[in-house]
Parts: structure tokens; sequence; C-alpha cells
């Protein structure tokens, strides 16, 4: 009697995509779009080699980076942005609570969900810095405008987040509120708002970070800012005093983050 | 003898201190909140704030219908925002995998040197907008597309970098284990004991970016960076104001394709 030997098998990694052909297509896709891609991009090789010893001279504006013959200006622009997130946060949660219950399917009727819901997707589907020229147009140029943008980007950032944490919050726990004989107001205070607070809390200190950082763009199209100051000294070929602000920004959006992370764990 | 009087007690949500301190923090903030939009109002001016409406009205009716046979020549401005997005999204990837097996705790090849550097990096290629990279990429390199492919990737590599982090530390040590158990050098159980456990998250973050860079790239010709954006400013700065809404339209359909496509793959990995 013999032993029909089988044929040793060898190990193979199991490739990330199963189905062979769908692998194939997305390989050979994705091999055209890059040349395709590749193909059309035109770079003026001259003016990138004619550009390098500019980028160089700004590396080295770094070291050491110029604060101070600009500081007045610096210092003016920085303190605007903190003005411009500071309030816009504020204002943008503020009026983004009552959009965010509106728009939580399991709080709002119908026709209140599907409007609120609505204002949410138009707020987040523009970028801030298209929003800033529209409203440096209205507005004018200065903090206003920023202000305005930045508010309402964050109403459309925090709206949805409250809206869906409030989706899946414990129906029981507000049941039971309910059933002491609360009125509506009482319920959301008491029944609602404890479920979905600390969560809020730190997502509004990430907004404040997120604003922070967007402040220093909206300046760029007029929305007041550091980000005006930025500008102007790209535009004057100031490197060392560009440079400066560069690293406060730097600075500053690590402190924020560093103490909303604290101010995070504090309250949870 | 007199009844003793009765005190009843009513339920109160805080005790009288934390009520105390409650109060201050709220007094304190809207003090800040009151001090800041003070200095934000001392520097606008209000005729136009109050004159926004009418102009809006007015901007809103000039925008009425959009110029449809101008779509022609968007064609092209869009197909380079996709190209910024995606080779932008790549050239990312590709820079941010050794930044965050540098920044992850278990793979770092050093605690105390190399890890604060990679972390250096990701915060200050998070804390930098693509716009501002633009800016100073417009500056260097001249303005055009490869200028707008540098700063999303560069702004990218902080986001992928950080989230591709967060993943490796996460991951299971008991496989890693098992497989430096069969002898596995370094490279061989970073290729089969990491890897396979991060790959779709890796996945996920790339796409995601993609989604949130086909966003960021149709701003970025504002500065002179490639895209639509370049039409764009181009149509505000000579007033035709059919092409910029029909420009908008154009966008938002670009962006809800995108975000469209992300959230399929994102569904199909995960």
């Amino acid at each position: 009697m013999s032993i029909a030997l089988e044929p040793p098998r060898t190990w193979k990694k199991p490739p990330l995509i199963k189905r062979a052909w769908l692998r194939w297509i997305l390989g050979l896709g994705a091999a055209l779009y890059l040349a395709l891609a590749f193909g059309t991009i035109d770079v003026n090789w001259h003016r990138v080699w004619e550009g390098l010893p500019r980028g160089a001279q700004f590396i080295k504006a770094f070291f050491p980076p110029d604060f101070i013959s600009r500081w007045d200006e610096i210092a003016e622009g920085i303190a605007e942005s903190l003005w411009m997130t500071v309030v816009s946060t504020v204002v943008g949660i503020a009026i983004s609570i009552p959009v965010g219950i509106g728009a939580a399917r399991n709080i709002a009727p119908a026709p209140v969900y599907y409007f609120c819901r609505g204002i949410l997707s138009v707020s987040r589907s523009f970028q801030e810095v298209i929003l800033a020229i529209f409203f440096v147009k209205l507005f004018g140029f200065g903090p206003f405008a920023g202000f305005v943008t930045l508010s309402f980007a964050t109403i459309g950032f925090y709206g949805k987040l409250l809206a869906e944490d409030i989706e899946d919050m414990d129906a029981n726990q507000a049941e039971a509120v309910r059933a002491t004989g609360a009125s509506w107001l009482q319920w959301i205070n008491f029944g609602v708002q404890p479920q979905v607070m600390p969560r809020m809390i730190g997502l509004g200190l990430y907004r404040l970070d997120i604003n922070f950082r967007e402040s220093a763009v909206v300046g760029i199209v007029g929305g007041g800012g550091i980000g005006a100051t930025l500008n102007t000294a790209f535009d004057r070929y100031e490197f060392d005093s560009a440079a400066a602000i560069v690293l406060i920004i730097i600075a500053i959006v690590m402190l924020v983050e560093y103490s909303s992370g604290f101010l995070r764990r504090w309250v949870q | 003898m007199t009844p003793a009087t009765v005190r009843v007690k009513v339920w109160q949500r805080r005790d009288r201190k934390s009520q105390l301190a409650i109060w201050a923090a709220w007094l304190i903030a809207t003090a800040i909140f009151v001090a800041c939009f003070h200095l934000i109002s001392e520097k606008t001016i209000w005729d136009f704030v109050w004159d926004a409406p009418a102009q809006a009205g007015d901007l809103g009716a000039r925008m009425v219908p959009p110029d449809w046979k101008y779509i022609h020549q968007l064609w092209r401005p869009l197909w380079d925002t996709l190209n910024i997005a995606t080779i932008g999204t790549l050239m990312s990837i590709v820079l941010a995998v050794p930044v965050a097996y540098c920044a992850a705790r278990n793979t770092t090849p050093s605690v105390t040197f190399v890890r604060p550097i990679a972390l250096f990096i990701i915060v200050s290629s998070r804390s930098i907008n693509s716009l501002i990279w633009a800016l100073m990429l417009v500056t260097i390199v001249g303005p055009g597309v490869f200028a707008g492919i540098i700063s999303i990737g560069i702004r990218s590599i902080g986001f992928c970098a950080k989230l591709l982090y967060e993943a490796i530390e996460e991951i299971d040590e008991a496989q890693v284990e098992a497989v430096r158990a069969t002898g596995a050098s370094a490279a061989q159980t970073t290729v089969y004991g990491i890897v396979p456990q991060v790959m779709p998250a890796f996945a996920g973050i790339s796409v995601f970016r993609w989604d949130i860079n086909i966003r960021e790239s149709t701003v970025l010709g504002l500065v002179g960076a490639g895209g639509i954006g370049l039409e764009l400013n181009a149509a505000i700065t000579q007033l035709y104001w059919t092409q910029v809404s029909l420009m908008l339209l154009v966008i938002i359909g670009a962006v809800v394709v995108g975000e469209w496509v992300s959230a399929k793959v994102r569904h199909a990995i995960i």
C-alpha cells in the first residue's frame, strides 16, 4: 500500500484585497491614473531651481527668527486672532446647541430635523477660506468678517457632533427624568445634557484649537488676525519675520492643545 | 413644650460651594467674552455690518443664474485639484510612515532622542494650515500645481502620522511576540507582526485624509498654488459673479463626491 504524498504547501501572505479581479482592476486603475496625473502636471523646473536659494534663505531665516523689528504688528495680529478665536468659539457653540438639538433624530420632530440638518450641511460643505472671502465682501475688511466665518464653521462642526452624541445617548435615563413629570426644558437639562456634557466640553476645547489655527488663514483673504500679518511679511520677502510668526503659531497651538488635553482630563 | 420647627430640605443639584464656584467660572468666562468682543467691535466699521443684508441680497441677485457655459473651462482646473489632493496625499503617506514608526512608543528606535523629533514634526506640520504652507511654497518654488501638491503633502504628514502612530501603539503585542518567537529578524517582525495589524487603520486614514484634502485643495489657488481656486480668485477679482456661483456649485459637487467615495471605501475596509 502506498501513501499518496501531497505536494508540500508553501505559505503565502494573504493579500489585502481578497478578490483577484478587484485587486487587478484597482491596481491597473491606480497605475493609469498616476500616469495620466503625472503626465498632465506641468512643473516649471527652471522656476523651481531658481527658487531654491530663496527656500534656503527662508530656512536660514529660522536661525534666528526676527521677533523684534515687526513686533508691534505681530503682537497686534496675534491678539486679534486670539479675540476672534474666543468670541467665535463661544458664539458658534451657543448657536450650534439649539441647531444640534434640532438635528438629533430621537428628539426633534421631522420638519425641524431636516431644517437643522440642512443648516449643518450647508455650513460644512464650504471651506473656511471661501466663506471668509464672501464675509469680507459683506462686512468689510477686519476681524468682524473673520469672527463671522469662524462662528459659521463652528456651527457645522459642533452641531453635527452634538446631534450625533444626543442620538447615541442612553434613552432610559432620559425616559426616567421624563417619568417624573419634567417639562421639556427640564428634560433636556437633566435627562440629556448630563449625558453629552463631558464629551461636548472636550469637543469645545478642540474647536477652540481649530479656530485658532483657522484664524491664521482667514487673514490671508482679509479677515483680520495673524494671517494678514503673515501675508504682508511674505509679500515683503521678510522671511525672518515670517519665520517668527510661524513659530509663534506653532507655540500657541501646542499650548492650547496641551492645556485642552489637561482640561479634558480634569473634566472627565 | 413648643413644637420643633421642621425644616424641609429642598433637593439641590450641587452643594453651595460648588454652585458658587460654577457661578464664578461663568462670571469670568462672560467677562473674557465681553472684553474680546469689545476689542473686535472697536476695529469694526458698523455701518458696513448693518449694510450687509442689503449687500448680500445684491450679491445673490448677481450670482443667479450660474453661467453654465463656463463649465467647459473648468474641467482642467478640476482635474488639477484632484491631482493636488491625490498626489499630495500619496506623498504625505510615504513620508508619514517612517515618522509614525519613530513616534510610536513601542516601535521607536529611541524614546529619548528620536521620538521627540518625530512628535515635533507631527505638531509643526499639523499647526500650520495648508494655505500657509502654500503661501510659503509659492514664493519658493513658484506658482502652480507643484506648490499645491507639496503644501498638501506637508500639511497631511502630521495628521496621517498622528493617527497612524496611535494605531501602532494600540496593536496586540502578543502577535508581535509570537512572530518574534519564530526567530524573525526585526524587519520581519515589523512586516509580519505589525503591518498586518495596522493595515486597515492605515488605509482608512489615507482615504479619510484624501477626502479632507479634496476640500482643502479647492482653495489653494487663492494664493496661486493651482487648481480651481485660481479660477475662483480670478472670477471674484473680475466680478464675474455668475461664474463664481457655478464654481461654488462645482466645488460642492466635488466635495460631496469625494466624501461619498471615501465613505464607501472606508466602509469596505472596516
